[in-house]
């Protein structure tokens, strides 16, 4: 169940700096110590860059969700892009198709609490993570 | 038969005279517009409502294109120029006062019917101040749109800090075009100035992902290759562990807290040390 929730465009390099800033704000909103702010609006960076440069853009939807007495936000990135073939592969520390560092993937796994991807190679890829308070 | 539209149409050079002069006192701001320039718009406005209120009463019609376009202009020029969206608005409103004094001394002997026009044509120059203001607005809201876009952009000067040192303070986010700008100045600069260190400092960069770390290696390298020390400091403690979460490998790259403990280090490695001069530190006076 989410208390609140938002959906954003990314289409444009700009988007990505927008989204970034609403991770940080709803993340001080519910009070993340700086530490977990950073982590979070990070991976958010990563992932909406996939989302534009490899995904050919979409949409990031944020929503408040609640475990118990635990919050949390939870940052669904989705795209109708090409998709990602190999999973595991993309997963891999280092692994990049075009010319980038090859962490993101990877690194904002390490970022947050709950990391899924679901991709399907012409259909899209959607990219869900959870950071807890 | 006398609608407001044939009243407006017969006084059109009485009803400009005495919006000119109702704007003097109400809502003219001399410092922002000449008289010329107001004139020729009020004018212009004046022609193009007349002409289409002859043919229609409604705004959304074709007959008022032009003039809503000619307000889109009035609106940007205005907004540009320093005008409120509301004195925007009261250009076209204080329009009604003298209009409705061309109908109460056109209908002096039907009331009821100068009611009724007036109501008509106060609506009309009512919806068309609204569409001011939406325009007024929406150039703003542009305006708005367009500074927030160019703050975002790093503007980041490279500062000589001692002959042969040099620094490159980056303020704000980091993944535009003009970072690559950015960093390609400081390497043409280190060429010009034929510097021996270049210090990067992030402490002004919110967020440092994959991306910018991408940007700060390469130039580091390409610095490194053109003979150069390339240190960076202003690492805040967040940033330095989401920066070892995400993966990124910063140990070939001379790193320091501070601006000032790189310049140390800098003034260090090319052999200089900073002396007082005034001998040893004043001693505390005792109580
Ligand atoms: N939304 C996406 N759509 C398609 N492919 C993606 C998407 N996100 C990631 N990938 C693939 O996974 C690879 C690894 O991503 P990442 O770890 O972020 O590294 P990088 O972006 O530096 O290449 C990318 O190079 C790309 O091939
Ligand atoms: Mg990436």
């Amino acid at each position: 169940m989410a208390l609140k929730r938002e959906t954003y465009r990314i289409d444009v390099s700009n988007d990505v700096v927008r989204v970034r800033q609403v991770a940080r704000s709803w993340a001080a909103e519910l009070k993340f110590s700086l530490v977990d702010q950073t982590k979070f609006v990070t991976a958010t960076s990563e992932l909406a860059r996939n989302t534009l440069e490899h995904g050919g853009g979409g949409t990031m939807t944020a929503e408040i969700v609640e475990n118990g007495t635990k919050k949390g936000i939870r940052l669904i990135f989705d795209d109708q892009g090409p998709g990602i073939a190999n999973i595991e592969l993309a997963l891999r520390d280092g692994y990049t198709s075009a010319g980038g560092m090859g962490l993101g993937l990877s690194g904002s796994k390490r970022l947050v609490n709950e990391f899924e991807i679901n991709s399907e190679p012409g259909r899209g890829t959607t990219v869900t993570i959870i950071r807890w308070k | 038969m006398s609608a407001f539209q044939q009243v407006i149409k017969a006084n059109e050079t009485a009803i400009l005279s005495g919006w000119l002069s109702e704007m003097a006192t109400s809502t003219r701001r001399t410092d922002l517009m000449g008289d010329t320039e107001i004139r020729q718009q009020a004018t212009e406005l004046l022609r193009l409502f007349t002409e289409a209120s002859q043919t229609s009463s409604d705004v959304q019609s074709a007959a008022f294109a032009s003039t809503k376009e000619f307000l889109k202009d009035v609106a940007k020029s205005r907004m540009d120029q320093g005008f409120t969206p509301a004195e925007t608005a009261l250009f076209v409103l204080s329009m009604k006062q003298p209009v409705f004094n061309a109908l109460r001394d056109a209908m002096k002997s039907n009331p009821s019917e100068l009611v009724t026009e007036i109501w008509a044509a106060g609506n009309l120059l009512d919806k068309l101040s609204m569409l001011t203001v939406t325009n007024a607005i929406g150039f703003r809201e542009l305006t708005i749109q367009r500074q927030q876009e160019e703050m975002l952009e790093l503007s980041t000067p490279v500062v000589k800090l001692w002959d042969g040192i040099l620094a490159l303070p980056l303020i704000g986010t980091l993944d535009s075009a003009r970072t690559q700008v950015v960093m390609e100045s400081l390497l043409t600069a280190i060429v010009d100035t034929n510097s021996q260190v270049a210090i990067i400092d992030i402490t002004g960069v919110p967020t440092v992902d994959t991306l910018v770390a991408q940007h700060l290696i390469k130039t580091i390298t390409a610095a490194r290759l053109m003979g150069a020390d390339c240190y960076l400091s202003g690492i805040r403690p967040a940033i330095a562990q989401t920066i070892v979460h995400l993966g990124i490998d910063l140990t070939d790259i001379q790193t320091k807290a501070k601006l000032s403990d790189a310049f140390a280090l800098a003034l260090q490695r090319s052999g200089k040390t900073v002396v007082s001069t005034k001998g040893s530190a004043p001693k505390p006076k005792e109580l």
